[in-house]
Formats: structure tokens, sequence, C-alpha cells
């Protein structure tokens, strides 16, 4: 260095280094770049698709309640199963606590007994109470024990529909008070839109809301980008991520009992791939299975794909097994995108 | 530079600290005074890092003393010396990298929105933006768009992130291990004028380094831990790459435990 540039001053010479930066990207760039803009593009175009094919049948109210209502329950869970990926986790269990919830909801409804709201209040209670349990013994043994999620939740998955199974022996229950199918189950706000839809839309929001713009959310984000990190900044890692598969165990407890509302009964053999469903729709929703990045948003869009293509499908006559290469597709072009997205950053 | 007869900032009397059998500290001392930079060398094993996480509130002492302003004090945490004012730069820089810049200067000590919103948990991330680029701004450290997250930074600009983040919550102490060992020549200039101006606020700056003419160049005084204890320390000006080592390597001793 001469002695030229040793005398200019600090300002000159700030923290700049100009050899390896990038320059920042376009606006283009990062819309796309931020994946749940490009995911709802797809969505939107096989809506257009599927509308242009069969304008008459696939665009109606009707049909718009269907492909929503059985979205609908799938939405809770895979809000949930977001929190859990973006911390670097996997939650395998949500199917099982699902059941297990419905299970335990509909015997307290019993329990209590008779129609009515203090039933329906308390099956709602005993199925939030069931399910966050599970997820609390989850997030335990994935802070604490510092056993993998991967098996951590595999095990309860196998555990939680167990106890199902024995609590019931194997047949499904049956006595869903009919106040509880009747509104929530199958009601409409204003006459139009599904409870299940609403409840489910709402959610989506609330917890939208809390991953995006609140303390809770940063350190959930945080701690799924470096542990290590988070915890120097002086952020209880363990306690946080115990909150986060309380979280999800609560929302599958939900789901459970939207389920049993729905179906008037317990669904015991039904929710075997609900797990694999709910990764699929969240990571499809641009979330990273590496942890530190994702969005509601980006899940509601990946829940929906899958759905809208299903029931494209059908109505316009291609056989409904496609639905599931195409979505197989989606996924690995999904997580394809990811990775590029990453080593284009690292 | 008169150290001796000031009150240091942070100062360690007699430090000792073992993991099972291994004697990382054996009694050592250290102290560091407001708006100089310290450089504290020494060669492996010879007890810098376990130095520098008993006085980051990281390791806790087996024995000895650590004060603040002249008063003992106990770390429980690395959160107990924050409260102190005192930081350290990790030499894995400890970043979000999937987060914003702003997001990682204010991580664990988040700006709430006022009022109710606040109280429900709510991030005012635009008050921490404009004040994280004005951090940025004012130690000279250039980020082309802080809207990107930190991995789409280079090495250099995550360390002007990483620093500056010390920087903003010191106001005694800021540790930076080995902050230049993973850069190249004009990041590593760039980084030692970041240390100056550290230094013009009034911190104190504790360089770990192996870089002896890095050494030379930014520290005031060099203390040399060699064998868990300080054996030797330097003024700027009269002292030579050669006595450093030779202190570092134990040709050369000053301390004799006489306090410890």
């Amino acid at each position: 260095m001469t002695d030229a540039a040793k005398t200019e001053p600090a300002e000159a010479i700030a923290l700049e280094d100009d050899l390896d930066a990038a320059p920042p990207a376009p606006w283009w760039a990062r819309l796309v770049g931020g994946s749940s803009i490009w995911i709802g593009m797809i969505l939107v175009g096989l809506i257009a698709a599927f509308a242009i094919v069969e304008p008459s049948t696939f665009v109606s109210v009707a049909n718009a309640r269907n492909i929503s209502t059985d979205a609908a329950i799938l939405l809770v869970l895979a809000v949930g199963q977001t929190f859990i990926i973006i911390t670097a986790g996997i939650d395998l269990s949500v199917g099982s606590i699902l059941v297990f919830a419905g299970v335990i909801s509909a015997k307290v409804m019993d329990a209590v007994g008779g129609e009515g709201t203090g039933t329906i209040v308390a099956g709602l209670i005993g199925a939030l109470v069931a399910g966050g349990a599970w997820g609390l013994l989850n997030g335990f043994l994935v802070a604490k024990a510092n056993i993998t999620p991967l098996i951590v939740t595999l095990g309860t998955f196998g555990m939680a529909l167990g106890a199902a199974l024995v609590i019931t022996g194997g047949i499904d229950e049956r006595d869903v008070p009919y106040d509880l199918i009747d509104s929530v189950g199958t009601g409409r706000l204003f006459g139009e839109i599904p409870w299940l839809v609403v409840i489910a839309l709402a959610v989506a929001a609330v917890f939208g809301v809390l991953l995006a713009k609140t303390r809770f959310g940063r350190f959930t984000l945080a701690v799924g980008s470096n542990k290590e990190a988070a915890r120097r900044a002086g952020i209880n890692v363990d306690r946080h991520l115990m909150k986060v598969y309380t979280l999800g165990g609560t929302l599958a407890g939900l789901a459970g009992f939207l389920s049993l509302a729905r179906f008037g009964t317990t669904t015991i053999g039904g929710h075997a791939t609900d797990n694999l469903q709910s990764i699929t729709a969240v990571v499809i929703g641009g979330t990273s299975l590496f942890g530190g990045i994702g969005s509601i948003l980006g899940t509601v869009f990946g829940v929906f794909i899958p759905a809208v293509l299903q029931n494209g499908f059908v109505i316009t006559g291609v056989q409904p097994f496609w639905q599931q290469i195409a979505v197989g597709a989606v996924l690995i072009a999904a997580v394809y995108l990811d990775q590029l997205r990453r080593s284009r950053n690292r | 530079m008169t150290a001796g007869e000031r009150t240091p900032l942070l100062e360690a009397r007699g430090v000792v600290k073992s993991f099972g059998r291994v004697r990382a500290l054996r009694g050592a001392n250290f102290a560091v005074h407001a708006g100089e930079v310290v450089a504290l060398v020494g060669d492996n094993g010879a007890g810098k890092s376990t130095l520098v996480k008993t006085l980051a509130g990281v390791h806790h002492p087996d024995d000895g003393q650590l004060l603040v302003d002249g008063r003992a004090v106990a770390f429980h945490s690395p959160v107990d010396a924050r409260e102190h004012g005192i930081e350290v730069v990790y030499q894995d820089l400890a970043l979000a990298a999937e987060l914003q810049p702003a997001a990682n200067l204010y991580l664990g000590r988040e700006i709430m929105r006022r009022g109710l919103l606040g109280k429900l948990g709510f991030l005012d991330d635009r008050e921490m933006k404009k004040r994280g680029d004005g951090a940025f701004h004012d130690l000279g450290v250039r980020i082309q768009d802080t809207n990107a997250s930190v991995a789409a930074m280079s090495g250099g600009q995550r360390q002007g992130v990483a620093v500056a983040r010390a920087v903003m919550w010191a106001n005694r102490v800021v540790f930076m291990d080995e902050p230049t060992a993973a850069l190249g020549v004009v990041q590593t200039r760039n980084v030692l004028d970041l240390i100056k101006r550290v230094r013009e606020r009034g911190i104190a700056v504790v360089l770990i380094s192996h870089n002896m003419p890095e050494v030379l160049e930014v520290a005031d005084r060099v203390e040399v831990l060699r064998l868990g204890r300080r054996v030797a320390r330097f003024e700027r000006g009269n002292v030579t790459m050669e006595e450093i080592v030779g202190a570092m390597t134990g040709a050369i001793e000053h301390e004799k435990e006489k306090d410890a």
C-alpha cells in the first residue's frame, strides 16, 4: 500500500469489497426470489387453465366451496407444520395426533353428554389439550433429549395412533353431537362460506401474522437459520422449540376437532398420509427443509395446488390418479428451486 | 499511554479455569481501558479463547476475580456480560444467514411496536431497519441492499454486520476473535480501519490475532498469554515482532505469578 492511499480519509476506505459483492437484485428478481409469489402464480395459472377448459362446471361457487372445504383441515395441519419445518424440524405425527385428539374430543363430549354449546366447547378444549400434549412431548424429546425430529415424530406417529386404537378398541366413535356437525361441520357463514373454511383461513391469517410480524415468528426463523447464533443472542432455543412443537400439536388437535365436526366420526383409519400431505404443501409453498425460510401464505398456496389439481382433473375428465403424479413433480421442482436459490446465495 | 494509573474498564485478576485435568488458565491477569485496542496474543493452547469466554460470561472462573470499572462482578451467562456493555464478535460470526442484517443486529433484543401491539409481541421492523442502516453508515459498513438476507452477502459484508452488532450494543468492551482470519487483503484492511473507528468512540477493543503485522499496526498495547498466564505486556511503539514472539514461546518472561 502506498503512502498516498494511507492518508486518505476514513470515509473513503469504508468497508466495501466490490470484488465479490453482488449488486442488489432488481425488483422483478426479488419478486421471483420470494418463492410464495411464483407459487401463487402457478396456482392462478392452474385455476385459469381449468376455467378455460371447463368454464361452466369448474367456475362456480359450489365448486370453490368443494375445493376449499376439502383443503380446510389439511391447511390447519400445514400451518403448524410450517412453523416446525422453519425450525429445520419435521412432524410426522400430525395425522395420528389428529386422530387421537378426535377420539379424546368425542369421549369428552360423550362424558359431558347432550347437545349444545357447553358440550361442544368441552370437546374443543379436550381436542386442543390432547393435541398440545403430544406436541409438547415431541418438543421435549427434540429440544431436551436431542433426538432428531424425524425419529421423535415417527415414534409419536405410531404411539398416538396406537393410543387412539387402545382407547376405542379400534372402533370409530360415532356419537358426535348433531349440533357440532350442523354448525362447524356443515354450516356456512352468511349461508355461503363453510365454517370449516372460515376457521381454517382465520387460523392461517393469525399464524401468518404471528410468523411474519412478531418476536415469536422472528425467533422461529432465527432458530431454524442458525441455532447457535440464536443461543448466543440470548434466545432460549430449547424452550422455543418446545413451544413450536406444542403449537403444531395443538393445531393438529384443532384439525381433529374439525374432522370430527365434518365427518361425524373419528375416522381412525383415514389419516395415515396426512403428515406427507402437509409436508408436501409446506414445501411446495416455499418453506425450506433446511430451516430459516418460510411463509404461511406460501403454505396456503401449497395446500390449494393439490386440491385444485384433484378437483380440476375430475371435472375435466382426466383420470384423477394423475393428480398424485402432478403433485409429486411440483414438490420435486419446488425443492430443486429452493436449493438453486440457496446455492446462488452462498 | 499510562495504562496502570486509571481504573480499567474490564479487568481479570488471577483467573483460574480448568476443564477436567486440563488447566486452561492458571492465574491469568488481563486489563483493558477505555478507548484502547489491546491485542491478546499467544500460541495455540495459551488460553486466549478460554480467557475471552470467561470475560464474556460463557465460562465461570474456578478462581480469581472479574472487575468492571474496578468493581467485582460475577457473570452467570453471556447475557450478564452484555448487560455490562461487553460484546463478542465470534470467529464464526454467529449470524442467522436467512435473516436480514437489521434482524441480526437486533436478534434477541428486538425493538417492539409501541402500546398494545408491542405487548402482543409485534416487532417494529421499520425502526430496527432505520437504526440498523444508521449504524452501518456510522461505522462505514457498506451493504448494497439491506433488504437482502445475510446469506446473499460477501464475507467482508458479513464481518461488517457482526462487528456492527457488537459495536452497537457494547459501551465498554468489544472482543474480536480472529476477525480477519477468513478475509482477503482489501477486506482485512477495512476491518482494521473499522477497529480504529470503534476505538475513537471510547470503546475498548480486544483483538485476538495470530497476525503479528496486523497486531503491531492496530494495537495500542499487546498482552501475551502463555500456558494460561499473562507473561508480558508491551506498549505500542517500543516492541518488535521478535519480542512478542519471544514472549509467546517462553524465551522472554516479564511477569512472574506475583499477585495471583
